[in-house]
This record gives C-alpha cells, sequence and structure tokens, in this order.
C-alpha cells in the first residue's frame, strides 16, 4: 500500500453543518448546567452532588474525567512513538489501582464522610501533612486546568484555523459558566455526555483506519516490516538490560507504572476520587471505579489503533521532516478519513474533551480551596450558604487563573513542562502516605508531612538531578519517570516509618474507620435495596476487571 | 492540633445531607443524554442518506454518516427507553431524615 501523501497543513475541511453540530453540543453543555442549578442548595451539593448520584453515572464520569483531550492525543501519541506498549498504560497502569481503590480504599474514604482527599489527611495525620497537600493539589488542578486549555488552544488553531486566545476565551467561558451554575453535578453530568460523545467521535476514525491500511493484519505487518516485531507486542524487548524506544524494562513497567504512579494517581487524585465520594451509597461509591474499568480496558484500542495507523500512513511522524508532531496523529486522521457529518461529531468530541479535562480539575480545586483552605484555615465557623457562595466566586477566579495559565504557557511553554512534571511526581508520596496510614496503625500524626516532603523531593531530585543531569543513563523521559517514581515511594516510605518510630502515634479512638481494622458507623452501612443483587457485587466486578486486562495481555504477548 | 475530628466531619456533612436538594431535584441525565444522540443521529443520518462520491472515496466507501448516524441514533433511543421503562425514583419524604440516616447517630 502506498503511503499517503502528507498534508503539512493540518486545516479540517470543517463546513456549516460541522459547526452546527458543535453549537449543539455547546448549548446542551450550558443546557444541563442550568438544569442542575435548582439541585444546588448547600455546599455539600455544589461540591459533592449532595452525595446522591446513582454508580453509572459516577463511573462515566470516572472515566471521563481521565479521558481529556491531553489523554486521548498523548495516548495515541505514544503509540505512534512506542507502540503496542502503551497497553500498559491501561491493563497495568490503571486497572489494578482502579480495583483497589472501589475494594479496599473507598470503604474508609466514603464512610469516613470526609468530602476531599486532603480532608481524610487531615483525620488521619495532621494539619501540616493537610495544609501541604491541599494547597500543592490546588496549584496543580490551576496549572493542568491551563495546560489543557492551551492545548485545546493549539488544536482548534491548527484544525479551523481560530486565533488561540478565541479558544481559550470561549472554552474557559463555557466551563467556567456550566461550573458555576450547577456546581459538580452539572460538571459529572457533562462528563457522562462527553464519554459518548469521544465514543462517538473515536469509533469512526479507529475503524476507518484500520480499513485505511489493510486491516489488523496489515498493520502489525507493515509495522513490523518498518519498525521491527517488538513494536506489535506489550513485553518484547523489555527485558532488565536489553534495549527498547520505551526506556523501561519490566520490573520499571510493573513498579513504577503499575505499582507506584498508577496507584498515586487512581488512588489519590482528588480530580478522580470526588467522582466517587459524590456517589449515593457506600456501594455506589466502590462501584465508581470499578464500572469505570471496564470501558477503560477497551479505550485503549480507540487511542492506540490510530496512533499506529498514523504511523504507517507517514512513517516519519514525529520528525519535523513529515511536518506532523506525534500528538498529531489523531487530527491528521480526522482530516483524512471523515467526511463532513461525521467530522463534526469528531470536533465536538476532542473540545468536549478538552473541556472535561479542565472541568474536573476546575470543579476539584474549588472543593480543596473552599472546604480545606478557606473553611479550615482562612474563615472558619461561618454558615454554609456562605461557603457556597465562596465556592462559586472561587470557581470563577480558578477558571480565570486558569485561563491566566493557558496564555502563560503559550508564551512560556517549556517552563509549564517544566512545572508539570515537577507536580506529576506530588502524587507519588501521596500514595505512600495514604497506604501506610491506612495499613498502619502506629504511623505517627507527623509522620505524614514528613513522607509527603521526603517522597516528593526525592522523586524530583531523581528526576530533575540525578537523570537530567545524566548521572545515571535512563535511555527516555518516560523510563526516567517509572524510576523517580519508585525512587520517591520507597523514599517516602522509608521516613515515614523511621518518624513513626520516634514520634507519638494518634490516640487509637480518632482512628477509627480511618485505618484497616478500625471500623466507623458510615462502613457498616448494609447494601441498599437492589444493591445485594449478585452483578452489583463490589468484588465480582473487581476480580473480573483484573482477570479481563490479564485476559487481553495474552494475544499482545507472544 | 486536634481540634477537628472525625466527628466534626461526620457530624457536618451528616446534617448537610439532609439538608441537600440533589437528590430530589436533580434533573435525570439519561433524559439529556438520549435527547443529544437522537438529534445527532437524525442529522448526521441524513448527511449519509444522499453521500457525494467524494466523501466516500474519503471513508474508504464506508457509508460511515450513515452507520455512525445510525449508532448514535439508536444509543439516544436507548437512553430514552430506559429512562421510560425504569423511570427516576421518587424522591424520599422531606421529613424522612431520621429515616435517611439511621447511623447518623
Amino acid at each position: 500500500m502506498p503511503p499517503t501523501l502528507l498534508a503539512a497543513e493540518l486545516r479540517l475541511p470543517a463546513n456549516w453543518l460541522d459547526y452546527c453540530l458543535l453549537a449543539i453540543y455547546f448549548l446542551f453543555v450550558l443546557g444541563v448546567g442550568f438544569l442542575a442549578r435548582k439541585s444546588v442548595k448547600t455546599s455539600l451539593d455544589f461540591f459533592l452532588s449532595g452525595r446522591s448520584l446513582p454508580a453509572w453515572v459516577t463511573g462515566l464520569a470516572f472515566i471521563s474525567a481521565n479521558l481529556g483531550a491531553t489523554e486521548v492525543l498523548g495516548m495515541a501519541a505514544n503509540s505512534a512513538q512506542y507502540g503496542v506498549y502503551t497497553v500498559h498504560w491501561y491493563w497495568i497502569g490503571a486497572i489494578p489501582a482502579m480495583v483497589f481503590l472501589g475494594l479496599v480504599m473507598m470503604p474508609f474514604y466514603y464512610g469516613s464522610k470526609v468530602r476531599s482527599v486532603p480532608e481524610f489527611l487531615l483525620l488521619r495525620f495532621d494539619k501540616s501533612a493537610h495544609l501541604l497537600s491541599s494547597v500543592l493539589f490546588a496549584f496543580a488542578a490551576i496549572l493542568i486546568a491551563g495546560v489543557n486549555l492551551y492545548s485545546l488552544a493549539i488544536v482548534v488553531e491548527a484544525l479551523l484555523g481560530w486565533p488561540e486566545w478565541v479558544a481559550i476565551v470561549v472554552a474557559g467561558f463555557f466551563v467556567l459558566a456550566y461550573i458555576t451554575i450547577g456546581g459538580l453535578s452539572s460538571a459529572i453530568y457533562n462528563e457522562v455526555l462527553q464519554f459518548f460523545v469521544i465514543l462517538a467521535a473515536l469509533i469512526p476514525i479507529t475503524v476507518l483506519g484500520l480499513k485505511r491500511v489493510g486491516g489488523w493484519d496489515g498493520l502489525t505487518d507493515s509495522l513490523t516490516a518498518q519498525k521491527g516485531g517488538d513494536f506489535v507486542t506489550a513485553w518484547g524487548g523489555t527485558g532488565i538490560g536489553s534495549d527498547n524506544p520505551l526506556g523501561a524494562n519490566w520490573l520499571t513497567i510493573v513498579l513504577g507504572l503499575g505499582f507506584v504512579l498508577s496507584f498515586g494517581y487512581w488512588t489519590t487524585n482528588f480530580a478522580e476520587v470526588q467522582r466517587a465520594l459524590s456517589a449515593k451509597n457506600l456501594s455506589a461509591a466502590q462501584r465508581t471505579p470499578l464500572i469505570a474499568a471496564f470501558p477503560k480496558i477497551f479505550i485503549v484500542f480507540l487511542v492506540m489503533i490510530p496512533g499506529l495507523v498514523a504511523a504507517v500512513l507517514v512513517p516519519k511522524i514525529g520528525q519535523a521532516s513529515s511536518g506532523l508532531e506525534y500528538n498529531d496523529a489523531i487530527p491528521y486522521l480526522m482530516g483524512q478519513l471523515l467526511p463532513n457529518g461525521v467530522l463534526g461529531i469528531a470536533i465536538t468530541g476532542l473540545v468536549a474533551a478538552f473541556m472535561a479535562g479542565m472541568a474536573a480539575n476546575v470543579s476539584s480545586f474549588n472543593t480543596v480551596f473552599t472546604t480545606d483552605i478557606w473553611a479550615k484555615y482562612v474563615k472558619r465557623g461561618q454558615e454554609d450558604a456562605y461557603y457556597l457562595r465562596f465556592g462559586r466566586l472561587i470557581t470563577v477566579l480558578g477558571v480565570l487563573a486558569s485561563m491566566g495559565t493557558a496564555f502563560l504557557a503559550s508564551t512560556f511553554s517549556n517552563i509549564m513542562s517544566y512545572l508539570q512534571t515537577l507536580f506529576s511526581f506530588f502524587n507519588v508520596p501521596m500514595f505512600v502516605v495514604f497506604i501506610i496510614g491506612m495499613f498502619w496503625k502506629r504511623a505517627s500524626m507527623v509522620s505524614g508531612f514528613w513522607g509527603l516532603l521526603a517522597g516528593t523531593v526525592s522523586a524530583m531530585v531523581n528526576y530533575f538531578v540525578i537523570y537530567k543531569q545524566g548521572v545515571i543513563d535512563i535511555p527516555s523521559d518516560q523510563g526516567a519517570n517509572f524510576v523517580s517514581a519508585i525512587v520517591g515511594f520507597v523514599a517516602g516510605a522509608v521516613v515515614m516509618v523511621a518518624v513513626s518510630l520516634f514520634t507519638k502515634p494518634k490516640p487509637i479512638e480518632e482512628l477509627q474507620g480511618l485505618v484497616y481494622g478500625t471500623k466507623s458507623p458510615g462502613m457498616s452501612e448494609p447494601p441498599a435495596e437492589g444493591d445485594d443483587a449478585w452483578y452489583r457485587k463490589p468484588a465480582l466486578l473487581g476480580w473480573s476487571a483484573i482477570i479481563l486486562a490479564a485476559a487481553c495481555y495474552i494475544p499482545f504477548s507472544f | 492540633m486536634s481540634e477537628f475530628s472525625e466527628k466534626d466531619v461526620q457530624r457536618s456533612v451528616t446534617e448537610l445531607e439532609t439538608k441537600s436538594a440533589s437528590a430530589a431535584r436533580l434533573f435525570d441525565v439519561r433524559r439529556i443524554i438520549g435527547l443529544l444522540f437522537v438529534v445527532y443521529g437524525v442529522i448526521v443520518t441524513l448527511c449519509g442518506i444522499a453521500p457525494s462520491d467524494g466523501s466516500l472515496d474519503k471513508s474508504e466507501n464506508v457509508n460511515i454518516n450513515l452507520w455512525t448516524g445510525l449508532a448514535m441514533l439508536a444509543l439516544g433511543l436507548f437512553f430514552l427507553i430506559w429512562l421510560k421503562l425504569r423511570p427516576t425514583a421518587p424522591p424520599p419524604p422531606p421529613t424522612g431524615m431520621e429515616e435517611q440516616n439511621p447511623l447518623g447517630h
């Protein structure tokens, strides 16, 4: 099959019809915000949907909050660059962590009735751990929201020719409007909508892309001829000491990506956990990440196949001579394959994914800033209506700040990617502190803070000093990421244990429902009517997801 | 240091849960998904009824508008029918806050 002629220009031939489909979506987004408005009476409604949503809704929102456009484009790019290794980010890098969150951690989170992840640290440890994690989370959320907005602006500029500032202002305005008006319910409902729209965008691209390169067999044959056999396997070339483009071996993949990085992201990132905390009861909260796990297992095909197809159609993708970056894989295929109509759906899906990625961060930012920072350290003991008003105000300020971040990113994009890497190391020690705090009663009050600090600092030192200055040789940034995560985890754990041995533990009566082996009233909640059906049993759902993900590896392992 | 204890959080969240309006007043998202996808399905299916040769060439001779349109229409109808068959559960009676939270104290 002859390679397609390269179009250096990514501009899509969008017509009035495609813009109509996009406009309809924006109308629905705002409509959801206005309709959700009358359900917002208390701050709990605004920040956690009054803990009232059904599991399938929170489950789809859980997956959507992660399925932002930076994820969709980034994982397609990853596949065009590294090949089938991308499946690790899903099957080992997400599913076990999601199941662990649902089966093991959720009873503590939901049962203790905390409103945020940092609030759990406040109960389990002390104020310093709480303040450190709240402030860092708030900064990171605004930064990531801004980066999302900036990436949206670049993509929209390339695809539709809008100036960057127009995209930043328009998307920022819609997110601001629907979250300020409708709160988390509006964010979650829009995430559920977005989930289906992004599927409607990705499925046609995947199907037509496969057809263009001669089906799965044609795809793997071309890639094997072009890049070697390891490119289309999950584990080929990952033996310790052998060389592969990912720069990681099976051990760093399993420990760094599969254990430390993914458990840190999925179990302690409040933008994710918040979706589960808004579920209507403990059973629904447990099922939130478990329901999300099933689509997650299969979504990898919808991002990986377009990336692989792009690598076949544009063999030099990622090199300057092709005029296409790895990140352009999906936009490039949209222009090549989709006629007007479906093209409009795909554009809408992409824009929706950017907005959802931003909205998840804004809606978790306003919660942490209001309940964890403002209500605990600045203005305590106000009436609930005050915090509801403040939550709306801080949503507006948060969106404006992330719009500012997006404009900054367009000028200083290097600094932004540096900062993003910096904050990415924060989830790792969070996970250490949670896991030790939840399973070891003796972990003392102050150990949380020191574990967080030590883990963050050592992961950063490993990445920015030891790796970047070339003290140790790791072939790629991804590989270095995995190793830094492991270093951060070990350092955090060692410091926590050491500090605990020399400081006083938290009194056992204050640990009820926070540590494994204790109970709180919220945890003994019996399943609601209908939740005791066999297909709603968390253990069954969780183990099925694990087995399914393991089975998915089989065809890619030999 | 222990000015905040688990009991404070439990108490304030439990109290807010009884005042919360989400369960009673939040609309059902199935209606919105159903509506959006029926609208999308109809528009995109119409595009696919008389495809131009140019658009067919582009999409590997698959009438992708027709198939995607029909699939979206089916998804939209699925949500509307699901809503019809199992309507939103009626909100719990507002006076029943003690019953709703038998474990809250």
